[in-house]
């Protein structure tokens, strides 16, 4: 990168980092928010069958 | 139009469209970064003053116009929000902000790294960087003061009024900032804008800029139907989504 | 019936306000001091320099002044809010923003005022020209109504919060932005002979916009923290 090559890839790195980040972090409370949901849903199941 | 935008108030609506639009949007995203990146960083030829440094205006530029474009939705959605107190205008904006934030972060981070092999600092008080600097506490502020309020409907109204207040001070501020950076400019000129970009270099750009608006919306989409979800809860569909 | 006339409203609420204030005086000094002591302190710390002190006389003088008007901003709608009058206010008949521009009038009066008689000596103790005084008057008695509308919003957006202190100063310094680079660059114009006709007319401008879309905008977020 003629001699920029830290700046140049340090911003792509942030570039990378960043947007991987938000990524991940809206997957991952999806995950979180079904896993959540089913929990209640399987607690719902049992209760309804009791009564 | 207005029957498709009727519809979209329907949760449930909305959850299913998206979710169906989501895969191609992410592959749209993915394809457009590649091809992008690649045409960017290996493809186009260096700048004949600024050599392989002026790279990081595929990631700097595209960056600092999403910081922009995405107050703009998000003021947008907080006046829908504010005016029909439509449900999904303030999940939307709700999501808007932290996304906002992190392209804010970049254009600032991107550009202190670009400024630094140009002008041997990593921080100048030029007018763009400043603006985004500003900006950046202007997204704070609204992420702030929703997660201080304790009810959810009052946090997204106020948060609502602060980002339409804020929606009219943006240029404003640019204004004033501009001007400010014109009385003390120094000798060099902002390089941020090159008078006309050559085509090979102009392509790229354009492309990473589709790209992050794609990835924008992939993202907000992902985040947007978390929330709304999780509002429906106890709602059948959801419910019956939850049990599959 | 007949509702009395705003401009009645308006004279009402804000006599009582500073009545209210005038009991209160000490709570009322305490922004002062903070002003003067500030102003105070950065010689302490920058030291005598009489060249570098005028040179950032303008700027430090309006930075304190910013400071000292969020200190004394918390203030504005907190007793109204602890005893119930600012819902009471919300359900009159009056229209709201009038009754906010009334408390923010006096508001002003009784914080952002005072400030422009304790500028001079501070402007003398920071080296700046003596021919730079009238306009650093000019803009602080353009610019501090300003921060009082403004913070108005921010106060009324962090009603009942705790520590909402931190978040009012997150929220409206940004929004100061413009009222701090024109008064500023004002003041350094008529310290260098420059004109400074430019500079006052935008914050004249501003001034203006300030006093008729604030006092909507505070109304609108009293109502939202209020139910």
């Amino acid at each position: 990168m003629g001699g920029y090559a830290f700046y140049v890839w340090s911003a792509y790195a942030v570039f990378v980092g960043v947007l991987t980040a938000n990524l991940i972090s809206a997957l991952r409370r999806r995950r979180l928010l079904l896993r959540e949901l089913s929990k209640t849903a399987s607690q719902q199941t049992i209760d309804d069958a009791k009564t | 139009m207005w029957i498709w935008f009727h519809k979209l108030g329907s949760p449930k609506y909305f959850y299913d469209l998206s979710g169906r639009l989501l895969p191609w949007l992410g592959g749209a995203t993915a394809v457009c970064m590649l091809a992008g990146l690649y045409w960017g960083l290996v493809v186009a030829p260096p700048d004949y003053q600024q050599g392989e440094s002026y790279r990081i205006i595929f990631i700097h530029v595209p960056a600092a116009w999403m910081s922009l474009f995405i107050y703009m939705v998000m003021a947008t959605s907080a006046a829908i929000g504010l005016i029909w107190k439509m449900k999904l205008s303030e999940v939307i904006a709700a999501n808007c902000a932290p996304l906002g934030a992190s392209f804010t972060f970049l254009a600032l981070v991107t550009g202190m790294l670009w400024g630094k092999p140009m002008w041997g600092t990593y921080w100048v008080w030029d007018a763009r960087l400043t603006s985004e600097l500003i900006l950046l506490f202007l997204y704070l502020g609204v992420i702030s003061l929703r997660s201080a309020i304790e009810d959810p409907r009052t946090a997204a109204r106020a948060a609502g009024i602060l980002t339409l207040v804020g929606v009219v001070n943006i240029p404003i501020i640019h204004y004033s900032v501009t001007w400010w950076n014109t009385l003390h400019q120094g000798p060099t000129i902002s390089r941020f804008d090159s008078p006309a970009m050559d085509l090979s270099m102009l392509w790229p750009l354009l492309i990473m800029v589709v790209a992050f608006m794609l990835y924008f919306t992939v993202v907000l989409l992902l985040r947007a139907r978390c929330d709304v979800l999780s509002r429906e809860r106890q709602s059948a569909w959801a419910r019956a989504l939850a049990r599959a | 019936m007949n509702q009395p006339a705003i401009s009645v409203a308006y004279m009402t609420l804000l006599r009582r306000d500073i009545i209210l204030a005038y009991r209160n005086r000490a709570e009322f000094a305490n922004p002062l001091l903070f002003f003067a002591l500030v102003a105070t302190l950065l010689p302490l710390g920058i030291g005598p320099d009489t060249e570098l002190l005028s040179r950032i006389a303008p700027g430090v003088v309006w930075v304190v002044a910013l400071l000292a008007t969020l200190l004394a901003l918390e203030g504005m709608f907190r007793a109204d809010f602890e005893d119930g009058a600012l819902e009471l206010m919300l359900i009159s008949p009056q229209p709201v923003a009038a009754l906010v521009l009334a408390k923010v009038t006096a508001h002003w009066l009784v914080a952002g005022l005072p400030l422009l008689i304790i500028a001079p000596p501070l402007a003398m103790m920071l080296y700046l020209p003596v021919g730079a005084l009238p306009v650093l008057l000019a803009t602080l008695a353009l610019g501090t109504p300003v921060l009082s509308l403004v913070g108005s919003i921010g106060v009324a957006l962090t009603i009942g919060l705790r520590r909402g202190g931190m978040l009012l100063a997150l929220l409206v310094l940004p929004l100061y932005v413009p009222v701090l680079i024109f008064a500023t660059s004002a003041v350094d114009a008529a310290a260098a002979g420059l004109p400074v006709s430019g500079q006052l007319a935008i914050m004249g401008a501003i001034f203006i916009m300030s006093v008729i879309l604030a006092p909507l905008a505070t109304a609108a977020g009293l109502r939202i923290a209020l139910n």
